[in-house]
């Protein structure tokens, strides 16, 4: 058995300490919103938190999770509230959608660690997530954009 | 699909087209052509007693919800958007309370050009442009009659506003909702007018998509995500070769990977099934099993190179010919040639190919993301050895396309009916990264070799072109009518219909067998031609001393549409103003898919090789753009798709084997490698065109024409390679 918390809740599995992580998520504990891409921590579609930190869960054993907080795209708000989640919307940046978990993931983070991001920024932070529909200019405009909201909430009222 | 296909349509009568549907669905759904108001076709549609469905297009239910079925699938190019905005101008319904979902298989949702049901060529919106509309309109009529007969008024008195039947004169009013179950008790109208366009209060806004809140939470459902009560999960060993066949299994170690319960051996390989895809996965790798590598084993891209060059000396069969160009090119004051090489490419889409099928005694039901569900319903009934009605498939979201999932062979789905039949539980057949790279049906390999006759001006007044490559439509249901005198017309397409004004042109195709499964990858022909033709076009016009942009404006002269977008790119790039040292302004052109579009490329090269691409500025003219937004963000995914073909993506063969195994060998653009991209789009009252692929062909020849006016290095062949472009570099072409 293996312990961790995931999107605040304590959940044990049984699979073997080896399997990676993203495969826990979604085919055991059933959350499929973490993507697979490549397998090989090269495309970024299987990005997630733990402890706070962006990791690629797809070749992130089991064991490294023990005992800590697990977050994934579900886990960020229960409403599509969180500010990164409000600019993608108000940008419209999916376009197939598979890539962009793990995008919205990444840039989470490198908001936490860099509430104002510069361009050079956002290359560094988010050059390890592909989007094959290329997505890249909008991904760009929504962490701007979300920076704005996060920093000043009130303003960020989503108009349709 | 392409262009060429639905332009062949245009030429093919109905019987003739149905001929070959029937062909590709196994000919046993589209005699049972069902015309969208058919009784049949309204069950469809319907779900729940109350509910409004006045074709199989949409259903109202009492709530008020309207369900938009789309026929289409979603795979990131906004038609479940741009769908349900053409119904609803019509419709006139709230647009909160649209939703959209996946249509089953059944003629009635067969693509109005191509015969099946199926998503592909760009041709979406273009196709369902009346189609949709008129749907909704329907759908408005009858309602505002169920209002006008219970309220006893003329149905003239009423008007519709936001989902909501209003009578004036009296202040009646009734929401659709409560119409529906009135409204379902209506015979459709016959004649069903459709609103001017002056009056459309939808088409032509930039409304936000309505998939995107389910892709920023984890909710939006591909097949990757899909469960069924008792899944088994399961990968497969295939071929290392093209054609290769199991010579022997081991199996022992793989079946003590604890989960995995059964190694089998299907068609297409060896099936490793598991209680869950990673045990699958393990115990694959522990497989041993002995090929026979069968005819393909020499197969080498580095050889078939050379052969191409050598094949294209002669010039193949004829695909256009005007004027004289022999003569011409004999007669010229000047002359040039040149070769140019693309090769295989890869679809790569970030979902990995998958699906999922239930297989029973006397029923099958599928969830995969498809583009080709008339052929892969057809398909899989063959191999499951039950009538195609029996065999439900379900179109989930698509985590990309690009043609992949439009397989002419129904690949993945056959192989995961077969996986079925072995693992006596429903399944999902899950394809790793690797199994992506080196399973095939990629864009083939191209050569391209010109010659041009420059007068003593420096015009050009002769043009050749022979292309060497595989056909695509060779071997599918679709060669009866798209391969012509030995000419695929998806082989030359942006080529021999070339727009510049060139009087003594000629325009010809070898397409060699090679056991390469080869298939249309997004904008498909044009992907080589839009390369190559634009890239000689700018040699020509350097040979002969013309700036590129003037010499395409004059070549243009007779086609306004590509002359309007040229001189938008051109304004908006401010081509001819100073650059910073070291950078380089490119220009192109293409029409494709009906679309025009032009780009304009600013890049540089560092001394490393390394190409840095600054900014991309395009203008595209595709008739109304019913979302612009949207038309936006293909224009720029477009370009993304084009710039990582041009600097990144190869698939190459030693020993009939793929080199390339996972994203760090075939690499992808990414963000730090984006460029600033400005789109500008034509305004125009014509029927829309296609958008999601026509600003791929352009965005390489726009790179590699900067990459020549930053250092005068040309390329004629992709992937740019750095090593070609560092200072002492000489271009090898």
């Amino acid at each position: 058995m293996t312990s961790f918390t995931l999107n605040g809740k304590p959940v044990s599995v049984d699979d073997d300490p080896s399997t990676p992580l993203l495969w826990v998520i979604r085919d055991s504990l059933g959350l499929t919103g973490t993507k697979f891409g490549c397998g090989m921590a090269l495309c970024g579609a299987c990005t997630v938190h733990l402890d706070g930190r962006a990791i690629r869960s797809c070749v992130s054993p089991l064991s490294r999770a023990a005992g800590k907080h697990v977050t994934t795209i579900e886990g960020l708000s229960a409403d599509n509230s969180h500010p990164v989640q409000r600019a993608w919307i108000e940008i419209d940046v999916p376009q197939c959608g598979y890539c962009q978990s793990g995008q919205i993931m990444s840039a989470v983070v490198l908001l936490k660690e860099n509430p104002k991001p510069t361009d050079n920024d956002i290359d560094e932070a988010m050059s390890g997530n592909i989007c094959r529909c290329g997505t890249y200019p909008r991904i760009r405009r929504a962490i701007h954009r979300a920076a704005e909201l996060t920093a000043a909430p009130a303003k960020g009222k989503v108009a349709q | 699909m392409s262009q060429a296909l639905l332009r062949s349509k245009k030429h093919v009568g109905r019987r003739e087209f149905l001929k070959t549907a029937a062909a590709i669905t196994g000919g046993l759904c589209i005699s049972a052509y069902i015309p969208e108001l058919g009784a049949g076709a309204r069950e469809l549609a319907a779900a729940g007693a109350g509910v409004f469905a006045p074709n199989a297009f949409l259903r109202i239910a009492p709530d008020d919800t309207v369900t938009v079925i789309a026929n289409h699938s979603e795979m990131g190019q906004g038609i479940y958007t741009s769908l349900p905005m053409l119904l609803n101008e019509e419709l006139e319904a709230d647009w909160s309370k649209i939703k959209v979902e996946s249509a089953p298989v059944d003629p009635v949702y067969n693509h109005t050009v191509y015969g099946v049901q199926m998503t592909g060529g760009s041709t979406t919106t273009p196709s369902e442009w009346e189609r949709f509309r008129k749907m909704g309109a329907m759908a408005r009529l009858m309602l505002v009659d169920a209002a006008a007969q219970q309220w006893n008024v003329p149905a003239a008195s009423c008007h519709v506003q936001k989902g909501v039947v209003v009578h004036a004169a009296s202040g009646k009013k009734a929401t659709y909702g409560s119409l529906a179950e009135a409204a379902s008790q209506l015979k459709p109208p016959e004649d069903v007018p459709l609103k001017d366009p002056k009056k459309f209060t939808l088409v032509g806004k930039s409304i936000r998509r309505l998939d995107t809140p389910s892709k920023t939470n984890g909710t939006a459902q591909f097949g990757l995500d899909v469960k069924v009560p008792g899944m088994l999960f399961a990968v497969v060993a295939r071929p290392p070769v093209f054609g290769g066949k199991v010579s022997s299994v081991e199996s022992a170690d793989a079946l003590k990977i604890p989960g995995v319960r059964a190694v089998e051996q299907i068609p297409s390989g060896v099936a490793v099934i598991a209680d869950r895809f990673w045990a699958a996965k393990q115990g694959r790798d522990k497989l041993h099993v002995v090929w026979d590598a069968g005819e393909n084993a020499g197969l080498s891209t580095a050889k078939m190179t050379e052969e191409f060059s050598k094949t294209s000396a002669a010039p193949g069969n004829i695909a256009r010919k005007s004027g004289d160009p022999a003569q011409a090119l004999a007669g010229a004051a000047k002359t040039i040639t040149a070769e140019y090489d693309v090769p295989y490419l890869a679809h790569a889409m970030m979902e990995p190919l998958n699906c999922v099928v239930d297989l029973r005694p006397d029923s099958c039901e599928i969830w995969t993301g498809t583009q080709f569900e008339t052929p892969d319903r057809a398909s899989a009934a063959k191999v499951a050895g039950l009538p195609p009605e029996k065999v439900k498939l379900n179109t989930t979201l698509l985590g990309g396309g690009f043609g992949r999932r439009a397989n002419p062979a129904s690949d993945f789905v056959v192989e995961a009916v077969h996986v079925a039949k072995v693992a006596k539980a429903p399944v999902k057949v899950i394809w790793t990264r690797e199994d992506d790279l080196a399973g095939g049906w990629y864009r083939p390999k191209w050569h391209d070799r010109f010659a041009a006759g420059l007068d003593a001006e420096g015009n050009p007044i002769a043009w050749t072109h022979t292309i060497v490559g595989q056909s695509i439509m060779a071997g599918t249901a679709f060669e009866s009518f798209m391969v012509k005198n030995g000419v695929d017309g998806t082989s030359v397409e942006g080529a021999a219909d070339i727009l510049y004004g060139i009087p003594n042109l000629q325009v010809d195709l070898h397409s060699p067998k090679i056991g390469v499964p080869v298939q249309w990858w997004r904008s498909v022909g044009h992907s080589h031609t839009g390369f190559s033709t634009e890239g000689f076009l700018d040699e020509v016009a350097h040979a002969g001393k013309k700036d590129p942009y003037e010499l395409r404006r004059k070549l243009l002269a007779k086609e306004p549409r590509m002359l309007a977008v040229l001189n938008l790119a051109a304004e908006k790039a401010g081509w001819g103003k100073p650059l910073p040292k070291g950078v380089g302004r490119g220009i192109a052109t293409h029409f494709s898919f009906e679309t025009y579009v032009a780009q304009v490329i600013e890049a540089s090269v560092e001394k490393n090789g390394n190409v840095k691409v600054h900014r991309v500025v395009c203008a595209v003219d595709c008739g109304r753009a019913i979302n612009p937004d949207i038309v936006k963000a293909q224009m720029e995914g477009g370009i993304i798709f084009g710039l990582t073909a041009a600097l990144k993506t190869e698939i190459t063969l030693e020993n009939g084997r793929v080199e390339q195994t996972n994203f760090h060998d075939y690499q992808m653009l990414r963000m730090f490698e984006s460029p600033v991209i400005e789109v500008h789009i034509v305004p125009s009252d014509a029927n829309p065109t296609g958008v999601g692929e026509p600003s791929v062909p352009p965005a390489a020849p726009a790179l590699t024409n900067a990459i020549f006016a930053a250092t005068g290095k040309r390329i004629r062949r992709l992937p740019i390679q750095t090593a070609d472009l560092a200072a002492e570099g000489e271009v090898k072409s």
